[in-house]
Protein backbone atom coordinates (compact mmCIF):
# COMPACT_ATOMS: atom_id res chain seq x y z
CA UNK A 1 0.00 0.00 0.00
CA UNK A 2 1.16 3.65 -0.80
CA UNK A 3 0.81 5.42 2.17
CA UNK A 4 2.34 8.77 -0.08
CA UNK A 5 -0.49 11.79 -0.91
CA UNK A 6 0.27 12.34 -5.00
CA UNK A 7 -1.02 15.67 -5.67
CA UNK A 8 -1.24 17.32 -9.31
CA UNK A 9 1.80 19.16 -10.85
CA UNK A 10 -0.57 21.88 -11.83
CA UNK A 11 -3.16 23.03 -9.03
CA UNK A 12 -3.28 26.28 -8.76
CA UNK A 13 -1.98 28.14 -11.49
CA UNK A 14 -4.37 30.32 -13.59
CA UNK A 15 -5.39 28.59 -16.99
CA UNK A 16 -3.21 30.63 -19.83
CA UNK A 17 -0.34 31.08 -17.87
CA UNK A 18 -0.25 27.36 -17.32
CA UNK A 19 -0.46 26.52 -20.74
CA UNK A 20 1.87 28.93 -21.60
CA UNK A 21 4.80 27.40 -19.51
CA UNK A 22 3.53 24.04 -20.81
CA UNK A 23 3.99 25.14 -24.28
CA UNK A 24 7.40 26.90 -23.64
CA UNK A 25 8.55 23.82 -22.18
CA UNK A 26 8.55 22.32 -25.86
CA UNK A 27 11.30 24.83 -26.74
CA UNK A 28 9.97 27.39 -28.76
CA UNK A 29 11.05 31.10 -27.78
CA UNK A 30 8.74 33.19 -26.05
CA UNK A 31 7.56 35.67 -28.20
CA UNK A 32 6.92 33.31 -31.29
CA UNK A 33 4.98 31.32 -28.10
CA UNK A 34 2.72 34.41 -27.25
CA UNK A 35 2.23 35.24 -31.25
CA UNK A 36 0.87 31.16 -31.44
CA UNK A 37 -0.89 31.75 -28.56
CA UNK A 38 -2.66 34.77 -29.65
CA UNK A 39 -3.12 32.77 -33.22
CA UNK A 40 -4.67 30.04 -31.16
CA UNK A 41 -6.50 32.62 -29.67
CA UNK A 42 -8.18 34.00 -33.02
CA UNK A 43 -8.79 30.49 -33.83
CA UNK A 44 -10.89 29.61 -31.03
CA UNK A 45 -12.88 32.88 -31.18
CA UNK A 46 -13.20 32.01 -34.90
CA UNK A 47 -14.48 28.63 -35.04
CA UNK A 48 -16.48 27.19 -32.12
CA UNK A 49 -18.31 23.87 -32.41
CA UNK A 50 -22.08 24.00 -32.83
CA UNK A 51 -23.36 22.73 -29.47
CA UNK A 52 -26.24 20.10 -29.18
CA UNK A 53 -28.93 20.46 -27.36
CA UNK A 54 -30.77 17.49 -25.99
CA UNK A 55 -32.77 15.92 -29.32
CA UNK A 56 -35.25 13.34 -27.16
CA UNK A 57 -35.74 10.34 -29.51
CA UNK A 58 -36.31 7.64 -26.24
CA UNK A 59 -38.40 5.49 -28.07
CA UNK A 60 -35.86 5.05 -31.01
CA UNK A 61 -33.48 4.28 -28.26
CA UNK A 62 -36.00 2.35 -26.01
CA UNK A 63 -36.89 0.27 -29.36
CA UNK A 64 -32.80 0.16 -30.50
CA UNK A 65 -31.85 -1.73 -27.22
CA UNK A 66 -34.51 -3.92 -27.52
CA UNK A 67 -33.83 -4.95 -30.70
CA UNK A 68 -30.18 -5.24 -29.97
CA UNK A 69 -30.61 -7.49 -26.66
CA UNK A 70 -32.93 -10.01 -28.39
CA UNK A 71 -31.12 -10.01 -31.26
CA UNK A 72 -27.51 -10.76 -28.96
CA UNK A 73 -29.96 -13.51 -26.90
CA UNK A 74 -31.19 -14.98 -30.11
CA UNK A 75 -27.32 -15.52 -31.14
CA UNK A 76 -26.69 -17.17 -27.74
CA UNK A 77 -29.47 -19.58 -27.41
CA UNK A 78 -27.50 -21.59 -24.62
CA UNK A 79 -27.98 -18.63 -22.28
CA UNK A 80 -31.62 -18.01 -23.24
CA UNK A 81 -32.09 -22.41 -23.46
CA UNK A 82 -30.16 -22.75 -19.86
CA UNK A 83 -32.95 -21.80 -17.53
CA UNK A 84 -36.21 -23.74 -19.43
CA UNK A 85 -33.70 -26.70 -19.17
CA UNK A 86 -33.07 -26.29 -15.60
CA UNK A 87 -37.00 -25.93 -15.18
CA UNK A 88 -37.52 -28.77 -17.02
CA UNK A 89 -34.65 -31.26 -15.38
CA UNK A 90 -36.01 -30.30 -11.47
CA UNK A 91 -39.62 -31.04 -12.40
CA UNK A 92 -38.87 -34.07 -14.12
CA UNK A 93 -36.91 -35.52 -11.20
CA UNK A 94 -39.88 -34.62 -8.70
CA UNK A 95 -42.19 -37.17 -9.47
CA UNK A 96 -39.02 -40.35 -9.91
CA UNK A 97 -37.68 -39.36 -5.77
CA UNK A 98 -40.82 -38.49 -4.57
CA UNK A 99 -43.55 -40.72 -5.92
CA UNK A 100 -45.51 -41.52 -9.16
CA UNK A 101 -48.98 -41.48 -7.34
CA UNK A 102 -51.10 -38.63 -9.19
CA UNK A 103 -52.76 -37.56 -5.74
CA UNK A 104 -49.35 -36.95 -4.12
CA UNK A 105 -48.39 -34.81 -6.34
CA UNK A 106 -51.23 -32.48 -7.58
CA UNK A 107 -50.96 -31.62 -4.08
CA UNK A 108 -47.25 -30.43 -4.32
CA UNK A 109 -47.09 -29.64 -7.96
CA UNK A 110 -48.52 -25.76 -7.94
CA UNK A 111 -46.16 -24.88 -4.92
CA UNK A 112 -43.38 -27.13 -6.93
CA UNK A 113 -43.80 -25.56 -10.04
CA UNK A 114 -43.81 -22.10 -9.18
CA UNK A 115 -39.89 -22.53 -6.69
CA UNK A 116 -38.40 -24.52 -9.72
CA UNK A 117 -39.94 -21.65 -12.01
CA UNK A 118 -38.42 -18.54 -9.53
CA UNK A 119 -34.93 -20.63 -9.03
CA UNK A 120 -34.73 -21.03 -13.21
CA UNK A 121 -35.20 -17.07 -13.74
CA UNK A 122 -33.23 -16.51 -10.48
CA UNK A 123 -30.24 -18.67 -12.57
CA UNK A 124 -30.72 -16.51 -15.55
CA UNK A 125 -30.23 -12.77 -13.94
CA UNK A 126 -26.47 -12.87 -12.97
CA UNK A 127 -25.69 -12.35 -16.85
CA UNK A 128 -28.33 -9.87 -16.85
CA UNK A 129 -25.80 -6.78 -17.03
CA UNK A 130 -22.52 -8.61 -16.57
CA UNK A 131 -21.67 -8.96 -20.17
CA UNK A 132 -22.41 -4.98 -20.64
CA UNK A 133 -20.52 -4.58 -17.80
CA UNK A 134 -17.21 -6.37 -19.37
CA UNK A 135 -17.05 -5.05 -22.73
CA UNK A 136 -17.64 -1.22 -21.52
CA UNK A 137 -21.28 -1.18 -22.97
CA UNK A 138 -22.56 -0.40 -19.67
CA UNK A 139 -20.54 3.05 -19.61
CA UNK A 140 -21.76 3.91 -22.83
CA UNK A 141 -25.09 3.55 -21.93
CA UNK A 142 -24.84 5.85 -18.10
CA UNK A 143 -23.48 8.51 -21.01
CA UNK A 144 -26.49 8.38 -23.26
CA UNK A 145 -28.84 11.11 -22.78
CA UNK A 146 -31.51 9.38 -22.67
CA UNK A 147 -33.19 8.12 -18.89
CA UNK A 148 -31.09 4.80 -18.07
CA UNK A 149 -34.36 3.90 -16.00
CA UNK A 150 -35.77 3.82 -19.69
CA UNK A 151 -32.68 2.29 -21.30
CA UNK A 152 -32.75 -0.50 -18.08
CA UNK A 153 -36.33 -1.42 -18.42
CA UNK A 154 -35.50 -2.03 -22.36
CA UNK A 155 -33.08 -4.45 -20.75
CA UNK A 156 -35.23 -5.97 -18.29
CA UNK A 157 -38.38 -6.55 -20.73
CA UNK A 158 -36.07 -8.93 -23.26
CA UNK A 159 -35.00 -10.78 -20.18
CA UNK A 160 -38.93 -11.52 -19.44
CA UNK A 161 -39.64 -11.88 -22.80
CA UNK A 162 -36.77 -14.90 -23.22
CA UNK A 163 -37.22 -16.26 -19.63
CA UNK A 164 -40.08 -15.74 -17.60
CA UNK A 165 -42.46 -15.71 -20.80
CA UNK A 166 -41.01 -19.44 -21.95
CA UNK A 167 -40.97 -20.29 -18.79
CA UNK A 168 -44.73 -19.40 -18.03
CA UNK A 169 -45.62 -21.35 -21.71
CA UNK A 170 -43.56 -24.36 -20.39
CA UNK A 171 -45.32 -24.92 -17.23
CA UNK A 172 -48.20 -26.19 -17.96
CA UNK A 173 -46.74 -28.53 -19.98
CA UNK A 174 -44.58 -29.33 -16.89
CA UNK A 175 -47.98 -29.55 -14.91
CA UNK A 176 -49.13 -32.92 -16.85
CA UNK A 177 -46.39 -34.68 -15.38
CA UNK A 178 -46.90 -33.67 -12.30
CA UNK A 179 -50.42 -34.53 -12.32
CA UNK A 180 -51.87 -31.11 -12.19
CA UNK A 181 -55.94 -30.99 -12.52
CA UNK A 182 -56.58 -30.18 -16.29
CA UNK A 183 -59.01 -26.73 -15.13
CA UNK A 184 -56.03 -25.39 -13.44
CA UNK A 185 -53.06 -24.97 -16.73
CA UNK A 186 -54.51 -21.64 -17.79
CA UNK A 187 -54.01 -19.98 -14.49
CA UNK A 188 -50.48 -21.58 -13.62
CA UNK A 189 -49.75 -20.23 -17.05
CA UNK A 190 -51.10 -16.37 -16.68
CA UNK A 191 -49.80 -16.60 -13.05
CA UNK A 192 -46.50 -17.38 -13.74
CA UNK A 193 -46.35 -14.54 -16.91
CA UNK A 194 -47.69 -12.06 -14.02
CA UNK A 195 -44.95 -13.33 -11.37
CA UNK A 196 -41.93 -13.51 -13.81
CA UNK A 197 -42.34 -9.88 -14.68
CA UNK A 198 -42.73 -8.61 -11.36
CA UNK A 199 -39.30 -11.38 -11.03
CA UNK A 200 -37.62 -10.08 -13.39
CA UNK A 201 -37.92 -6.29 -12.25
CA UNK A 202 -36.96 -7.11 -8.44
CA UNK A 203 -34.07 -9.24 -9.99
CA UNK A 204 -32.94 -6.96 -11.71
CA UNK A 205 -32.13 -4.45 -9.07
CA UNK A 206 -29.65 -7.26 -7.33
CA UNK A 207 -27.94 -7.89 -10.85
CA UNK A 208 -27.49 -4.08 -11.01
CA UNK A 209 -25.96 -4.35 -7.45
CA UNK A 210 -23.73 -6.88 -8.10
CA UNK A 211 -22.56 -6.51 -11.60
CA UNK A 212 -19.39 -5.20 -10.59
CA UNK A 213 -18.99 -8.06 -8.11
CA UNK A 214 -16.33 -10.44 -9.14
CA UNK A 215 -18.52 -13.30 -7.92
CA UNK A 216 -22.19 -12.11 -7.19
CA UNK A 217 -24.04 -14.90 -7.67
CA UNK A 218 -24.41 -16.03 -3.94
CA UNK A 219 -24.82 -12.55 -3.31
CA UNK A 220 -27.44 -11.61 -5.62
CA UNK A 221 -29.35 -14.61 -4.46
CA UNK A 222 -29.05 -13.69 -0.54
CA UNK A 223 -30.25 -10.12 -1.64
CA UNK A 224 -33.19 -11.13 -3.67
CA UNK A 225 -35.02 -13.71 -2.66
CA UNK A 226 -36.88 -12.27 0.27
CA UNK A 227 -38.38 -9.93 -2.34
CA UNK A 228 -39.53 -12.74 -4.18
CA UNK A 229 -41.31 -14.29 -1.32
CA UNK A 230 -44.75 -11.96 -1.70
CA UNK A 231 -44.63 -12.91 -5.74
CA UNK A 232 -43.94 -16.75 -5.01
CA UNK A 233 -46.60 -17.20 -1.71
CA UNK A 234 -49.46 -15.40 -4.06
CA UNK A 235 -48.24 -17.80 -7.69
CA UNK A 236 -48.45 -20.22 -5.99
CA UNK A 237 -51.96 -19.76 -3.90
CA UNK A 238 -53.07 -18.72 -7.62
CA UNK A 239 -52.89 -22.07 -8.61
CA UNK A 240 -53.89 -23.61 -5.24
CA UNK A 241 -56.87 -22.37 -5.70
CA UNK A 242 -57.74 -23.03 -9.33
CA UNK A 243 -57.57 -26.97 -8.29
CA UNK A 244 -59.57 -26.03 -5.04
CA UNK A 245 -62.21 -24.34 -7.57
CA UNK A 246 -62.00 -21.27 -4.93
CA UNK A 247 -62.05 -17.61 -6.94
CA UNK A 248 -58.61 -16.85 -8.60
CA UNK A 249 -59.02 -13.12 -9.39
CA UNK A 250 -58.12 -12.27 -5.91
CA UNK A 251 -54.61 -13.96 -5.92
CA UNK A 252 -54.26 -12.67 -9.46
CA UNK A 253 -54.80 -8.99 -8.92
CA UNK A 254 -52.56 -8.84 -6.23
CA UNK A 255 -49.71 -10.41 -9.14
CA UNK A 256 -51.12 -7.73 -11.07
CA UNK A 257 -50.55 -4.54 -8.03
CA UNK A 258 -46.97 -6.29 -7.56
CA UNK A 259 -46.35 -6.04 -11.01
CA UNK A 260 -47.55 -2.44 -11.15
CA UNK A 261 -45.89 -1.66 -8.55
CA UNK A 262 -42.58 -3.15 -9.65
CA UNK A 263 -42.49 -1.38 -13.12
CA UNK A 264 -43.21 1.98 -11.08
CA UNK A 265 -40.94 1.81 -9.00
CA UNK A 266 -38.04 -1.00 -9.99
CA UNK A 267 -36.49 1.06 -13.12
CA UNK A 268 -35.23 3.93 -10.76
CA UNK A 269 -33.93 1.53 -8.64
CA UNK A 270 -32.04 -0.59 -10.92
CA UNK A 271 -30.51 3.16 -12.64
CA UNK A 272 -29.35 3.91 -9.35
CA UNK A 273 -27.53 0.63 -8.85
CA UNK A 274 -26.17 0.44 -11.90
CA UNK A 275 -24.64 4.10 -11.03
CA UNK A 276 -23.52 2.80 -8.28
CA UNK A 277 -21.97 -0.47 -9.50
CA UNK A 278 -20.02 1.78 -11.99
CA UNK A 279 -18.68 3.89 -9.17
CA UNK A 280 -16.73 1.23 -7.44
CA UNK B 1 -20.87 29.15 -28.44
CA UNK B 2 -17.62 27.59 -27.95
CA UNK B 3 -17.40 24.83 -25.23
CA UNK B 4 -15.75 25.65 -21.65
CA UNK B 5 -15.06 22.74 -19.10
CA UNK B 6 -13.80 24.21 -16.05
CA UNK B 7 -13.04 21.49 -12.87
CA UNK B 8 -12.31 23.33 -9.32
CA UNK B 9 -10.60 22.25 -6.65
CA UNK B 10 -10.82 18.61 -8.28
CA UNK B 11 -9.49 15.68 -5.27
CA UNK B 12 -10.15 11.97 -5.93
CA UNK B 13 -9.05 9.25 -3.44
CA UNK B 14 -9.74 5.93 -3.64
CA UNK B 15 -8.65 2.46 -1.53
CA UNK B 16 -7.37 5.34 0.98
CA UNK B 17 -5.13 6.62 -1.32
CA UNK B 18 -5.33 10.07 -2.90
CA UNK B 19 -4.73 10.12 -6.50
CA UNK B 20 -4.82 14.00 -6.85
CA UNK B 21 -5.86 17.07 -4.29
CA UNK B 22 -6.71 20.47 -5.48
CA UNK B 23 -6.67 20.05 -9.35
CA UNK B 24 -8.02 23.30 -11.57
CA UNK B 25 -8.41 22.66 -14.86
CA UNK B 26 -9.76 24.52 -17.74
CA UNK B 27 -10.77 23.35 -21.17
CA UNK B 28 -11.61 25.16 -23.79
CA UNK B 29 -12.33 24.56 -27.76
CA UNK B 30 -9.87 23.91 -29.85
CA UNK B 31 -7.39 21.83 -27.23
CA UNK B 32 -5.73 18.75 -27.60
CA UNK B 33 -5.38 17.76 -23.70
CA UNK B 34 -3.47 14.99 -22.97
CA UNK B 35 -3.18 13.47 -19.48
CA UNK B 36 -0.19 12.11 -18.40
CA UNK B 37 1.20 10.32 -15.86
CA UNK B 38 2.60 6.99 -14.52
CA UNK B 39 0.21 3.52 -14.28
CA UNK B 40 -2.35 4.05 -11.30
CA UNK B 41 -1.69 7.96 -11.08
CA UNK B 42 -5.90 8.19 -11.46
CA UNK B 43 -5.94 8.93 -15.43
CA UNK B 44 -8.96 6.79 -15.92
CA UNK B 45 -10.26 8.07 -13.08
CA UNK B 46 -9.94 11.93 -13.94
CA UNK B 47 -11.43 10.97 -17.44
CA UNK B 48 -14.37 9.50 -15.42
CA UNK B 49 -15.01 12.21 -13.00
CA UNK B 50 -14.57 14.67 -16.06
CA UNK B 51 -17.10 12.99 -17.94
CA UNK B 52 -19.58 12.45 -15.16
CA UNK B 53 -19.44 8.60 -14.46
CA UNK B 54 -17.60 9.13 -11.40
CA UNK B 55 -19.67 10.88 -8.30
CA UNK B 56 -16.88 9.49 -5.36
CA UNK B 57 -14.66 13.11 -5.61
CA UNK B 58 -14.45 16.42 -4.05
CA UNK B 59 -14.61 19.88 -6.08
CA UNK B 60 -16.92 21.12 -8.72
CA UNK B 61 -17.68 20.67 -12.09
CA UNK B 62 -18.41 23.49 -14.58
CA UNK B 63 -19.63 23.38 -18.02
CA UNK B 64 -19.97 26.31 -20.38
CA UNK B 65 -19.71 28.02 -16.72
CA UNK B 66 -23.08 26.15 -15.17
CA UNK B 67 -22.99 23.78 -12.66
CA UNK B 68 -22.45 20.11 -14.23
CA UNK B 69 -25.20 18.67 -12.00
CA UNK B 70 -27.70 21.23 -13.74
CA UNK B 71 -26.62 20.80 -17.33
CA UNK B 72 -25.52 17.43 -17.19
CA UNK B 73 -28.04 16.87 -20.15
CA UNK B 74 -26.86 19.37 -22.89
CA UNK B 75 -23.15 17.63 -21.51
CA UNK B 76 -24.01 14.61 -22.48
CA UNK B 77 -25.37 15.27 -25.61
CA UNK B 78 -22.32 17.36 -26.38
CA UNK B 79 -19.72 14.36 -25.35
CA UNK B 80 -18.11 11.27 -26.44
CA UNK B 81 -16.50 9.09 -24.13
CA UNK B 82 -14.56 6.27 -25.59
CA UNK B 83 -13.36 4.16 -22.18
CA UNK B 84 -10.60 1.58 -21.84
CA UNK B 85 -13.07 -1.37 -23.21
CA UNK B 86 -14.20 -0.03 -26.10
CA UNK B 87 -18.10 -0.88 -25.71
CA UNK B 88 -18.21 -3.09 -28.88
CA UNK B 89 -20.74 -6.39 -28.90
CA UNK B 90 -18.76 -9.77 -29.81
CA UNK B 91 -22.47 -10.79 -30.90
CA UNK B 92 -23.00 -8.05 -33.05
CA UNK B 93 -21.58 -7.15 -36.35
CA UNK B 94 -19.54 -3.54 -36.44
CA UNK B 95 -22.76 -2.02 -38.65
CA UNK B 96 -25.23 -3.42 -35.63
CA UNK B 97 -22.78 -2.05 -33.22
CA UNK B 98 -22.90 1.20 -34.68
CA UNK B 99 -26.80 1.55 -35.19
CA UNK B 100 -27.39 0.92 -31.36
CA UNK B 101 -24.90 3.62 -30.74
CA UNK B 102 -26.75 6.24 -33.28
CA UNK B 103 -30.03 5.13 -32.21
CA UNK B 104 -28.64 5.86 -27.83
CA UNK B 105 -27.85 9.14 -28.89
CA UNK B 106 -31.12 10.16 -30.70
CA UNK B 107 -30.13 10.36 -34.21
CA UNK B 108 -33.27 9.63 -36.27
CA UNK B 109 -33.83 7.89 -39.85
CA UNK B 110 -32.42 4.58 -39.08
CA UNK B 111 -33.25 4.06 -42.42
CA UNK B 112 -30.72 4.27 -45.57
CA UNK B 113 -29.40 7.56 -45.14
CA UNK B 114 -27.86 6.98 -41.96
CA UNK B 115 -26.75 3.17 -43.01
CA UNK B 116 -24.60 4.96 -45.61
CA UNK B 117 -23.12 7.18 -42.92
CA UNK B 118 -22.00 4.27 -41.01
CA UNK B 119 -20.67 2.48 -43.83
CA UNK B 120 -18.83 5.72 -44.15
CA UNK B 121 -17.99 5.91 -40.94
CA UNK B 122 -16.21 1.90 -41.33
CA UNK B 123 -14.55 2.69 -44.48
CA UNK B 124 -12.59 5.54 -42.77
CA UNK B 125 -11.46 3.67 -40.38
CA UNK B 126 -10.51 0.87 -42.39
CA UNK B 127 -13.18 -1.88 -41.88
CA UNK B 128 -14.69 -2.22 -45.65
CA UNK B 129 -15.46 -5.58 -46.09
CA UNK B 130 -15.71 -6.20 -42.60
CA UNK B 131 -19.31 -4.51 -42.38
CA UNK B 132 -20.99 -7.54 -41.68
CA UNK B 133 -18.61 -9.69 -39.53
CA UNK B 134 -19.66 -10.21 -35.76
CA UNK B 135 -17.36 -8.53 -34.17
CA UNK B 136 -16.19 -11.44 -31.78
CA UNK B 137 -14.40 -12.53 -34.99
CA UNK B 138 -12.39 -9.08 -35.05
CA UNK B 139 -8.92 -8.69 -33.38
CA UNK B 140 -8.82 -6.43 -30.69
CA UNK B 141 -7.67 -3.44 -33.19
CA UNK B 142 -10.44 -3.64 -35.24
CA UNK B 143 -12.97 -3.72 -32.65
CA UNK B 144 -11.02 -0.63 -30.92
CA UNK B 145 -11.72 0.74 -34.68
CA UNK B 146 -15.35 0.14 -34.58
CA UNK B 147 -15.71 2.04 -31.37
CA UNK B 148 -13.69 4.49 -32.91
CA UNK B 149 -15.95 4.62 -35.84
CA UNK B 150 -18.02 6.91 -33.69
CA UNK B 151 -15.87 9.66 -33.67
CA UNK B 152 -16.65 10.18 -37.92
CA UNK B 153 -20.07 9.29 -37.02
CA UNK B 154 -21.82 11.49 -34.60
CA UNK B 155 -20.25 14.85 -34.18
CA UNK B 156 -19.90 15.74 -30.50
CA UNK B 157 -17.95 18.46 -29.71
CA UNK B 158 -16.11 16.94 -26.79
CA UNK B 159 -14.13 14.19 -26.91
CA UNK B 160 -12.63 12.27 -23.70
CA UNK B 161 -10.95 9.76 -25.02
CA UNK B 162 -9.13 7.11 -22.38
CA UNK B 163 -6.11 5.08 -24.00
CA UNK B 164 -7.64 5.27 -27.85
CA UNK B 165 -4.32 4.28 -29.34
CA UNK B 166 -4.35 1.07 -27.50
CA UNK B 167 -4.27 -2.43 -30.25
CA UNK B 168 -4.01 0.31 -33.39
CA UNK B 169 -1.22 -0.03 -35.44
CA UNK B 170 0.54 2.48 -36.88
CA UNK B 171 -0.76 3.89 -39.62
CA UNK B 172 -4.10 4.02 -37.57
CA UNK B 173 -2.49 5.55 -34.60
CA UNK B 174 -1.28 8.33 -37.58
CA UNK B 175 -4.75 8.81 -38.75
CA UNK B 176 -6.35 9.39 -35.28
CA UNK B 177 -3.65 11.75 -34.36
CA UNK B 178 -4.80 14.00 -37.54
CA UNK B 179 -8.27 13.38 -36.72
CA UNK B 180 -7.80 14.64 -33.18
CA UNK B 181 -5.81 17.97 -34.35
CA UNK B 182 -8.69 18.30 -37.18
CA UNK B 183 -11.26 17.94 -34.61
CA UNK B 184 -9.65 20.51 -32.31
CA UNK B 185 -9.18 22.90 -35.53
CA UNK B 186 -12.64 22.96 -36.36
CA UNK B 187 -13.47 24.17 -33.08
CA UNK B 188 -13.81 20.76 -30.71
CA UNK B 189 -12.09 20.01 -27.79
CA UNK B 190 -10.35 16.69 -26.95
CA UNK B 191 -9.24 15.14 -23.66
CA UNK B 192 -7.07 12.19 -24.14
CA UNK B 193 -4.94 9.98 -22.16
CA UNK B 194 -2.07 7.81 -23.94
CA UNK B 195 1.04 6.73 -23.60
CA UNK B 196 1.98 7.25 -27.50
CA UNK B 197 4.18 10.17 -27.82
CA UNK B 198 1.94 12.63 -29.68
CA UNK B 199 3.24 14.62 -32.52
CA UNK B 200 3.84 18.28 -30.85
CA UNK B 201 1.14 20.79 -31.70
CA UNK B 202 0.08 24.24 -30.68
CA UNK B 203 -3.22 23.13 -29.80
CA UNK B 204 -1.96 19.69 -27.64
CA UNK B 205 -1.77 21.12 -23.51
CA UNK B 206 -0.24 18.70 -21.35
CA UNK B 207 -1.42 17.56 -17.56
CA UNK B 208 0.49 15.80 -15.42
CA UNK B 209 -0.52 13.67 -12.98
CA UNK B 210 1.32 11.90 -9.71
Amino acid sequence: MHSTSHSASDSSSDGAARSASQRSAHGSSPSALESALQEAGAVKEAQAWPLLEHQGGLMLAVKATLVRDLTLLLRRRGEVLNPLVFFALVITLFPIAISPDPELLAVIAPGLLWVAALLAALLSLDSLFRSDYDDGSLEQLLLATQPLAALSLAKVAVHWLLTGLPLALMAPLLGIMLALPAGSYAVLALSLALGTASLSLIGAIGAALTVGLARGGVLLSLLILPLYIPVLIFGAGAVQAAILGDGVAAHLAILGALLAAALMLAPWAIAASLRISING
Amino acid sequence: MSLCLQARQLSCERDDRSLFTGLDLDIRSGEIVRIEGPNGSGKTSLLKILSGQLSDYQGELFWNGAPMKRVREHFLANLLYLGHAPGIKAGLSPLENLAWYQALSGEQNVGGHSEDQRLDALEQVGLAGFEDVPAGQLSAGQQRRVALARLTLSPRALWILDEPFTAIDRHGVAALERQLTMHAEAGGCVIVTTHHALTASPLLRRIALG
